[in-house]
């Protein structure tokens, strides 16, 4: 008996040897282990023995059992690797076949710029104040310092509004409407509103003026009819052209790297004065002189200066007691600077082709 | 303004600064130099990667091999007609050169010159301008045969020197170059094209650069002598002068010069009034503008025997008057000119003589210099003859010149300028403002130059009529001002010493300055401006990049940000977070293009628009996002959204700026690929699925769709209004057929979106969220068959009515039609989702659904299927 427990130990092994798939697996499975098979009939035989045998037999195919059955573990798990190996093998994509791409939004480049310099400029304390595109000859002029006829108006050619003439004998002539040249009216309206509620002792300003303006121009790639300008106005007791200084070179250094290398060259606007323009080393050809440049190694990215008397006064603050410095910048001009666009009409053009690349 | 530096240099030492030293200064202190020219200066050489500072051009003469020589005979050429051959000495050595210069042909086979002409010598090696090339193109001298005769040097045009573009004669020096020098050394020079701002039109002149780099360097300037010696009747017995308008006409000289050779200026005055983009006409002409281009006072020169000749026996008699309305005057371009009464007049007895400031009149016959300088330009002038103004037609070989200088109001000057669309050099400066102080010096150094260039002999004495003398502001400023302003620590005596550099008089007393402003300038106001304005000088002086950097100690303002904004800047968040690209488009439009999808007919009207297609302001932002879309109509699918303003007119004041959403969606709903073929192309439900998410992304939860009513632009059957809280907050929908065929889109349907904003972000949105309950949800779907008239939102009402708190989720996944339902009716399938704050039973939810049912069976006749 034992050594017919041998023979079906050797003859299972043997067989097993050769099983290379699942299928094989099982059927040696039911030949072998399985109820009718050769071992399970010797265990089934073994009431038929004598009492001495009975255990020593039972032992032996007991041992039979978990060597078949350890065998039968392995042999499992072969297969099992071998499968996966050869499933695997035959998944093998092209991976160089397009990804599947998902239909994004994105912001237009301008807001994004407006976004970046804006949010530069709110960590500094500058809250965002937006007002009317629209505006009268007096508050983006006359108040800001550009008297008629001035010469500094021919700077910033204006679309002017048709008021209907049955309106009255010309009740407009000396106070046209027209498209805002700069957010600058806007430094007025915001200084207005807060000295009105404390004409006396006015409280401090310090704002950003974000939005579209408006300049008479043809055309072309290097001109626009319309502009994203931002602004800033601070107003108080004791800022001074240092702290203009001090500020717009922080805020050069946050917007273009905080190596730039920034100048502060004289210049004139009628609502500043001093006035200065700030210039930033150049960071496409790093100051040694390109294209965009025009050799230079500069590039002119804001104009600014301390608020001219005549706008405080006109704010409802006391230019004895008040100072204050602005400053502004073009968002579409330091986009073209960045990303080495040649042509403005891009951005109000809005072509999917060149939106899409930012 | 081009500035010669040779010329600068007549005003201040500025030996120890190179070129761009001076212009680093300049720039820096407002005097923006955009270019820098050479003709004959050392150029600095940038090697690779080194840092440019400025836009540089032009050429450098080398000292060895372009020298001062002399022509001393010109011999005809053997073999062509055409050229000449020169015995040259170069200083060294005798020399033959080969040239075809027109303006020495006369003297060919003339034999040994009785007086050496004085040329510009460049020898083999010499790198120069191709003269015969189109544009500047750099060549080296090399030995070459022409006409069988060896040339290896030869005498320079000035476009080979690269002065002009002129090429088509060699340059003529003045009979004291001395030959053998170097040219660099005699006449090289750098020209500065500097940017003047309008508050710095004092500086539009070479004393005025001057003036500025004393202050700036510390260096002193050299003021022009203005010295001569007079003969004859004094003018002031000839002429007299009436001024009837002061305030037009501050002042007004003049000054006589007698026996006027007119003829060539020297070459030296030629060269820099070219390099100062002005033509060189003749010695009366350029000494008017040389004159005008140092101290910045246009003058005028008058034919005094005309002008006598119309004043008859008696004593010539000048009036400035303003013309009368409607009177007119040929200016010298021989326009006939109408005039306004605006406009002023320089007048005589007899009538008009000039448009005062910009131009004079050609009826008079009177000799205008300032003319004849602009109108050089369309001049033909052969090189060599001797060139010569209108004066010389009349034959007389010298003249009497009468130099008027005068004080013009700068607004009235520019306004008349730009009414007759007259830009000059002199009605450029006089439209800036030019100090009356100027006009006596202005015509001493004209008379002066004319003396000098003309051997002409002037008169005793001016007439000068100064019936408006500017007050020379005074301001007092402290150290505390400048402190307050600028940030800096500065003794009075430190202010005193920047701004008199500036010619500022400076006085202490009493522990302020009192700073009078030198009588050339018109910018320094008094009181706080005029303190400003003096400031501004100081920094300027000071150096801005002296000045130190510091962070704002004042207070903080009150924080209150700035809602309107903050919640747009949300909205583009989400609009950009389903999928929507944002565009930017031109608020003009024209009232054409928005009438294809609106029925405005109301616009705020552009008086001066560009073009007919940009004649007013727009009233549909949708049309510009349609616009948009019809331009991109190629992409295979377009997801766009704008958000700004509209412009709604107010009569007679400024128009409402109401801020609008427009949303357009055409083409492909997702994008084909080597895995998708024919992707299904964006419906309505793309943007009412839209709309909902940027609804709810805003938190408002009480939103309702109804069929839009009235909204031509759209589908009658495929659009919707959109009511928060009960308000109609926008529409959306398929664009109607008609609408879309006025675009040129394809075959897909144009779904389209417009919001009020003012009215959506006054709604109030509702927050706080729904718990998430820990408890497993069950689902169940139901499906029910109603008439086709049965709106799905009827259906989903009733279930949530009835299902109550427990059904948190209602979704329609199924909508059918087919016979076996029976026509008229539709099969809707929803899966709902019960949830409550324990384990429901199934019998619970069975009981739940069992009431749904119930209800949607009594309320709109639901059956149940299947
Ligand atoms: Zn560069």
């Amino acid at each position: 008996m034992l050594d017919k427990l041998k023979e079906i130990e050797k003859a299972a092994l043997e067989s097993l040897a050769v099983v290379s798939d699942q299928s094989a697996l099982d059927a040696w499975r039911v030949a072998n282990v399985g109820r009718s098979s050769p071992l399970m009939q010797v265990f089934a035989g073994l009431g038929k023995l004598s009492k001495e045998e009975k255990p020593v037999v039972g032992a032996a195919a007991n041992q039979v059992k978990i060597v078949l059955e350890a065998a039968l573990e392995e042999k499992s798990q072969a297969v099992k690797n071998a499968m996966l190996a050869k499933s695997l093998a035959e998944e093998k994509l092209d991976v160089t076949l397009p990804g599947r791409e998902v239909n994004i939004g994105r912001l237009h480049p301008s807001t994004q710029q407006l976004r970046r310099v804006l949010s530069i400029l709110a960590e500094m304390g500058f809250q965002v104040y937006t007002s009317r595109e629209v505006e009268s000859d007096e508050m983006n002029f006359q108040m800001l310092n550009f008297a008629p006829h001035h010469p500094a108006r021919e700077m910033q050619d204006s679309f002017y509004i048709d008021v209907d003439p049955s309106a009255g004998s010309g009740s407009r002539e000396d106070n046209p409407i027209l498209m805002r040249t700069h957010t600058s009216p806007g430094q007025i309206r915001a200084m207005r509103e807060a000295s009105a509620n404390n004409p006396q002792n006015p409280p401090p300003i310090r704002i950003a003026l974000p939005g579209m303006c408006y300049r008479y121009e043809q055309i072309t790639a290097r001109s626009e009819i319309q502009f994203n300008q931002v602004e800033g106005l601070a107003v108080g007791e004791g800022i001074t052209f240092a702290d203009l200084k001090g500020t717009l070179t922080d805020f050069a250094r946050r917007m273009f790297g905080h190596d730039a290398r920034v100048r502060f060259r004289a210049s004139y606007f009628p609502f500043t004065e001093p006035s200065a323009e700030v210039d930033v080393e150049c960071f496409v050809c790093g100051g040694k002189g390109c294209q965009v440049c025009k050799n230079s190694g500069w590039l002119e990215i804001l104009g600014s200066g301390m608020v001219h008397p005549n706008v405080l006064q006109n704010g409802g603050y006391d230019p004895k007691r008040y100072t204050g410095f602005a400053f502004g910048m073009g968002t579409e001009r330091q986009l073209m600077l960045r990303n080495k666009i040649t042509d403005i009409r891009y951005f109000w053009g809005n072509d999917v082709r060149f939106l899409d690349q930012f | 303004m081009k500035l010669p530096i040779s010329w600068l240099k007549d005003f201040i030492d500025l030996d120890d600064w190179t070129v761009e030293d001076i212009a680093r200064k300049l720039t820096l202190a407002g005097l923006e130099v955009d270019e820098i020219l050479y003709a004959g200066l050392d150029m600095p050489t940038y090697k690779e990667g080194e840092k440019h500072e400025f836009k540089t051009n032009g050429i450098a003469w080398n000292k060895e091999k372009i020298v001062v020589a002399e022509i001393r005979e010109v011999k005809a050429h053997p073999n062509a007609d055409k050229l000449t051959l020169l015995d040259l000495f170069d200083g060294l050595q005798e020399q033959v050169v080969l040239t075809g210069a027109p303006n020495i042909f006369h003297l060919k086979g003339t034999g040994r010159l009785e007086k050496p002409i004085k040329v510009a010598y460049a020898k083999e090696g010499a790198v120069i301008y191709d003269g015969h090339a189109d544009g500047l193109v750099l060549t080296t001298l090399k030995r070459a045969k022409i006409r069988g005769v060896d040339s290896y040097s030869m005498v320079c045009s000035e476009k080979e020197l690269g002065i002009t573009d002129e090429s088509d004669g060699i340059i003529i020096l003045d009979d004291d170059a001395p030959v053998g020098m170097p040219l660099a050394d005699y006449i090289g020079d750098a020209v500065l094209d500097i940017s003047i701002l309008p508050n710095m039109a004092r500086n539009a002149n070479v004393i005025g650069i001057a003036r500025e780099l004393a202050a700036l360097t510390g260096h002193k300037l050299k003021q022009p002598r203005i010295e001569f010696e007079t003969s004859g009747r004094s003018v002031e017995d000839l002429v007299s002068i009436e001024i009837t308008n002061s305030e037009l006409n501050p002042r007004f000289v003049v000054g006589l010069i007698r026996n006027i050779q007119i003829k060539p200026s020297p070459y030296q005055v030629q060269r820099r009034l070219k390099l100062a983009g002005i033509r060189a006409i003749n010695n009366i002409v350029d000494a008017t503008n040389y004159a005008m281009i140092e101290l910045g006072e246009p003058l005028h020169a008058f034919d005094y025997d005309v002008l006598k000749e119309r004043a008859g026996e008696k004593k010539i008699k000048i009036i400035t008057r303003t013309a009368k309305e409607g009177e007119k005057l040929m200016t010298l371009d021989g326009v006939e000119r109408k005039l306004t009464s605006m406009n002023v007049l320089v007048c005589d007895e007899k009538g008009s003589l000039s448009l005062a400031g910009v131009m004079g009149g050609s009826e008079s016959e009177v000799y205008d210099a300032s003319r004849e300088v602009l109108d050089a330009k369309g001049i033909e002038i052969k090189s060599g003859e001797i060139q010569q103004g209108k004066i010389t037609a009349r034959g007389n070989s010298t003249v009497n010149v009468l130099l008027e200088g005068a004080a013009w109001n700068f607004i009235n000057i520019r306004r008349t300028a730009k009414q007759h669309n007259l830009p000059s050099e002199a009605s450029f400066r006089f439209s800036r403002g030019v100090h009356p102080a100027l006009a006596e010096t202005g015509v001493r150094r004209g008379l002066q130059y004319m003396a000098a260039w003309a051997n002409g002999t002037i008169a005793p004495g001016l007439v000068d009529e100064y019936p408006l003398k500017p007050k020379d502001s005074v301001v007092g400023v402290t150290s505390k001002d400048v402190k307050r302003l600028l940030g800096i620590d500065l003794t009075l005596e430190q202010i005193a010493g920047l701004l008199s550099r500036l010619e500022f008089k400076c006085e202490i007393t009493n522990n302020q300055l009192q700073v009078t402003a030198p009588p050339h300038r018109m910018d320094i106001d008094e009181g706080v401006v005029g303190l400003a304005d003096v400031l501004e000088e100081v920094a300027r002086s000071f150096g801005f990049e002296n000045i130190p950097t510091t962070t704002m100690a004042d207070a903080l303002p009150p924080q209150i940000g700035n809602p309107i904004y903050e919640w747009e800047e949300r909205l583009r968040d989400l609009l950009v977070a389903i999928g929507l690209q944002e565009v930017v488009t031109y608020r003009m439009t024209s009232p054409e293009r928005e009438a294809r999808i609106s029925a405005n007919e109301n616009h705020v009207r552009i008086a001066n628009p560009i073009a007919p297609e940009r004649s007013v302001l727009r009233r549909s932002l949708l049309t510009s996002v349609l616009e948009v879309a019809e331009k991109n109509a190629k992409a295979e699918s377009i997801a766009m959204f704008e958000v700004g303003s509209v412009f709604e007119p107010v009569k007679n004041d400024l128009p409402n700026e109401p801020r609008k959403l427009a949303i357009v969606l055409t083409g492909a709903r997702i994008g084909s690929a080597w895995d998708v073929k024919n992707p299904p192309a964006f419906d309505f439900f793309d943007m009412k699925g839209r709309v909902g998410l940027l609804l709810a992304g805003l938190r408002f939860a009480d939103i309702v769709y109804a069929e839009a009513g009235g909204t031509s632009h759209l589908h009658p059957g495929k659009s919707a209004e959109v009511k928060v809280n009960g308000e109609v907050v926008g529409v959306f929908g398929e664009l109607h057929p008609l609408a879309k065929e006025k675009f040129e889109f394809g075959d897909s349907p144009v779904i389209v979106a417009e919001f009020d904003l003012e009215k959506l972000r006054t709604l109030k949105p509702s927050f706080g969220i729904k718990p998430v309950s820990e408890f497993p949800p069950m689902y169940e779907d139901i499906a029910v068959i109603v008439d086709e008239s049965v709106a799905a939102s009827a259906i989903e009402a009733l279930i949530r009515q009835t299902g109550g708190k427990t059904v948190t989720n209602v979704r329609l996944f199924d909508v059918y039609r087919d016979e076996k339902i029976g026509t008229g009716k539709k099969s809707l399938a929803y899966s709902l989702t019960y949830q409550a704050e324990k384990t429901l039973t199934d019998a619970e939810a069975a009981a739940i659904r069992n009431k749904i049912v119930k209800r949607l069976e009594n309320t709109v006749g639901a059956k149940l299927r299947g």
